[in-house]
This record gives structure tokens, sequence and C-alpha cells, in this order.
């Protein structure tokens, strides 16, 4: 799938996370996403992008848009260093949080993406790439 | 020795130095007077003069306390004025001239002397330089907290709709900082207030993510203990869909998509009703002034 546009974004602070959610949403809104669907991807982005701050010790997200002359859609790909998710399984679902959240920022991303990836090896660091379609 | 440079006909770097500035891109006489640079210049040349004459090349020790002084408070004073950081340190680097030429002066016949002075002073003004440029930084850095920490404050309103009944429009990012202070506010006030109902307003909050909806439902819950029953509302279409998509469980929280809907709410609750009065029983207006105590015209 040929890449339009792609940029990538550090995620150290909390400032960070918001200027990832306003650059997706801009995305999002030029790509021609309904508002359902910007608030979707900028939701699921959030959730991401905290993951990235609160666990993996910071990290870097790339956004690309991404289309061929059917369809175009957005692809987010969050990677970080951090430790790593030990139990994915337990992680994707609803509820269970090490940090003491609503544990529900895997599994909501997950929802609001029509495909979602996740790779992680502890000690090495996590990678999760989500893509919504137009 | 660099303790030479200083002793006979001072007067003369000052006033070359001050030139310099006066004349330099650096000089702003809209945010500093000629008379304040004069100050500044003289202060820093008699804390300077006595730095060098400990014989001590490191800025950043003991003997060089007065300079630093100096430099922070002028520093800081320009970044609050709004120079830029090279319009700062051109305070220092604009004493080089003077300086240098004044070693020419001494060492006209010695040019390894002559070099290794000019050297020894170059390097230390530009470490004073590179220090105010930080010192600058620092101030900046300190300003724009400050400033968004008044953002944070001036945007947390709460304002009381009726007897018993507050109302919280939230407008921004809820990132944990301010969500910490909306929350503070909000409780303080019920508390204060005795407040029955609290709507916290929503639409004005771009994004709605587990973080934001685990603060709102918090908040609610310590309401709560604290005899307030809350109501959300402002949750636009788009927001309600991606909420029920992440999983989140607003429970017993009432939600509404408007404030006017949350007040209605917040009316019928405390006994109250917004009736419409049929023609018969409005009274004209100017009985109405009369009666509501106006003053005759
Ligand atoms: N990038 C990451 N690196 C390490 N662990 C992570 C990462 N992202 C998520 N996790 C783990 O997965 C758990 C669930 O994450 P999430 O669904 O976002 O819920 P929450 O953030 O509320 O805990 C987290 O508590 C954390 O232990
Ligand atoms: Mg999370």
């Amino acid at each position: 799938m040929p890449v339009l546009i792609s940029a990538t974004h550090g995620i150290h602070t909390p400032e960070d996370v918001v200027a990832v959610r306003q650059a997706v949403r801009q995305r999002a809104v030029e790509l021609g996403f309904n508002l359902v669907d910007q608030t979707k991807l900028v939701t699921a982005a959030s959730e991401l992008a905290r993951n990235t701050l609160q666990y993996g010790g910071g990290g870097a997200v790339l956004i690309e848009g991404i289309g061929d002359g059917l369809r175009r859609g957005l692809r987010l790909t969050f990677e970080d260093k951090g430790p790593g998710i030990a139990d994915i399984d337990e992680a994707l679902r609803g509820g269970f949080s090490t940090a003491g959240g609503l544990g529900l920022g895997l599994s909501g991303a997950r929802r609001l993406s029509n495909e979602f990836q996740i790779e992680s090896r502890p000690g090495e660091g996590t990678r999760v790439t989500i893509t919504r379609w137009r | 020795m660099l303790t030479e440079l200083f002793g006979q006909d001072d007067a003369a770097i000052l006033q070359r130095w001050m030139d310099n500035q006066l004349a330099g891109s650096g000089f702003r006489p809209d945010r500093i007077s000629r008379a304040e640079l004069q100050e500044n210049a003289t202060q820093f040349l008699s804390a300077f003069r006595r730095a060098l004459s400990s014989g001590s090349t490191d800025i950043h020790g003991a003997d060089w306390a007065a300079v630093r002084h100096v430099l922070d408070v002028l520093s800081a004073s320009r970044a609050e004025r709004g120079f830029s950081p090279s319009e700062t340190a051109t305070f220092i680097f604009s004493l080089k001239q003077p300086l240098f030429d004044r070693i020419r002066g001494l060492h006209e016949k010695d040019g390894v002397k002559l070099a290794d002075t000019t050297w020894e002073i170059n390097q230390i003004l530009d470490k004073l330089g590179l220090y105010t440029a930080e010192v600058f930084q620092r101030s900046r850095d300190a300003i724009i907290a400050r400033q968004q920490q008044e953002v944070l404050e001036l945007s947390t309103p709460v304002v009381a709709l009726w007897d018993g009944i507050l109302a919280l429009p939230l407008i921004g990012t809820l990132d944990s900082a301010r969500t910490q202070i909306v929350m503070e506010t909000l409780l303080q006030r019920i508390v204060d207030s005795g407040a029955a109902i609290a709507i916290i307003d929503i639409t004005g909050v771009p994004t709605v993510d587990t973080l934001t909806a685990q603060h709102l439902l918090k908040t609610v819950a310590a309401a709560r203990l604290m005899g307030a029953d809350c109501i959300i509302s402002g949750i636009r279409p788009q927001i309600a869909q991606t909420i029920v998509h992440l999983g989140v469980e607003l429970g017993s929280v009432v939600t509404k998509a408007t404030l006017a809907d949350a007040f209605r709410v917040a009316l019928q609750r405390t006994g109250l009703a917004v009736q419409k009065q049929l023609p018969h029983e409005r009274k004209p207006p100017a009985e109405r002034d009369r009666t509501s105590g106006g003053s005759e015209a």
C-alpha cells in the first residue's frame, strides 16, 4: 500500500501526547474522514500515545496517510524501547491495568480501529500499529 | 595578567562599551532606558574587575558569584521584557572590543602576551555570554510555565446557576494536571456552597479517552461523598459512540446531551420548575417595573 504522507512525532512529555492528538486529527481531516471516524482515530491515538509515555518510558509515533486508487487510510505506529508487555492477551483483556487505570486503552484502541497489530517482547519494547480506512 | 586591564581610565572602557551597545541591534530603546543600561554596565564592570583580581577564571566558582548575580538579574529582567536571547547575550559580547583594544594598548610590544591575554579574556567572555543565554532560557521557561498555570486556573470556572445548582463548563484538554485542579475546585465549591447538584459540561473538551473518563468518574464519586449529585452534559454524538467503543461504563452517572437538558433535570430534582406564563398572567412592562422597585422616572 503506497504511503502518501508520513511524519514522526516524539512522545516524551504529556504535552507531546496532546501534540500527537492534534497531528492525528489534522491528518484525519486532510484525508477526508468524517467527524465520528476522526474522533475514533484521535481517541485511539491518545490511548496509545499515553501508554508509550507511561509504560514505555517514551518513544515515537509514525503517522502515515496510506492509499491506492481504491481507498485511503490512516496508519499509526507507536514504538517504544520500554519493558515490553509480559502477557499481551492479558493486557488486551479489558479491565486489566498495572497502574490503577481503567485498563481499557489497548482494547479500546483495537475496537476503534479497523486493523490492529501489537508486537512486544519483555525487555525490548512494544510496537502497536493501528489502521483505519475511510 | 588580567588584573592589569583595569585600574586606569576605566571610564573609557565603560564609555566604549556603552557606545557599542547603544549602536548595536541589541539595544531596545522601547524596552530599556539608557540610564538603566548604564547602571547594568557599571555594576557588571565593578563585579567583573573584582572577579578578575581574584586570579580565578572559573566563572562558576565562588570568586565569580557577584558577576553571576548581576547577570542573573539582568537576564531574568530581559526575559520578562521580551528581549530575544541574542539581544540579551550581546550585553556581554559587545564588551569584547573595548577590552581587546585595552589589551592591545597594554601589550603592543609583546606579541605573545597580547595573544595570550586576548585569548584568555575571549574565553571568559564567551563563557559569560553562554551563562547569560542559559539564565535567559531558564527565565523564559519559568515565565511560560507560569502563564500555563494561569491559563489552567482561568479556564476552570465554577458557576452557580441557581440555589444549590452548580455548573462546571470544561474547556480544552483534560490532561492530568488540569483535571486535578478542576476536581479540587469543584469539590471545594460544593463544600462551600452546600450545592445539591453539580453539572459538569464537557462540550468544550475535544477528546474523551479512558483517562479523561476515569477522572470524570472519580470527580462524580467524590462529589457524591460530599452530598452532591453530578450530571455530565455536553456529550456530543461522536464522543458518545467513542466512549461505548472504549468500553467505559458510566454506570449510574446521569448524562445529558446539552447543558440546558441537564439544568432541567437539576431543577426537577430540587423541586423547581420553569413555567411558561399564559398571556393574561403577564404583567404589563410598566407595572412590572414599579412592583420590582424601580425608581420613578
Ligand atoms: N507500551 C507499553 N509498554 C509496556 N506495557 C504496556 C504498554 N502499553 C500497555 N501496557 C500494559 O498494558 C496494560 C493495559 O494498558 P491499557 O489498556 O492502556 O490500560 P491502562 O493504561 O489503563 O492500564 C497497562 O496497565 C500496562 O501494564
Ligand atoms: Mg493506557
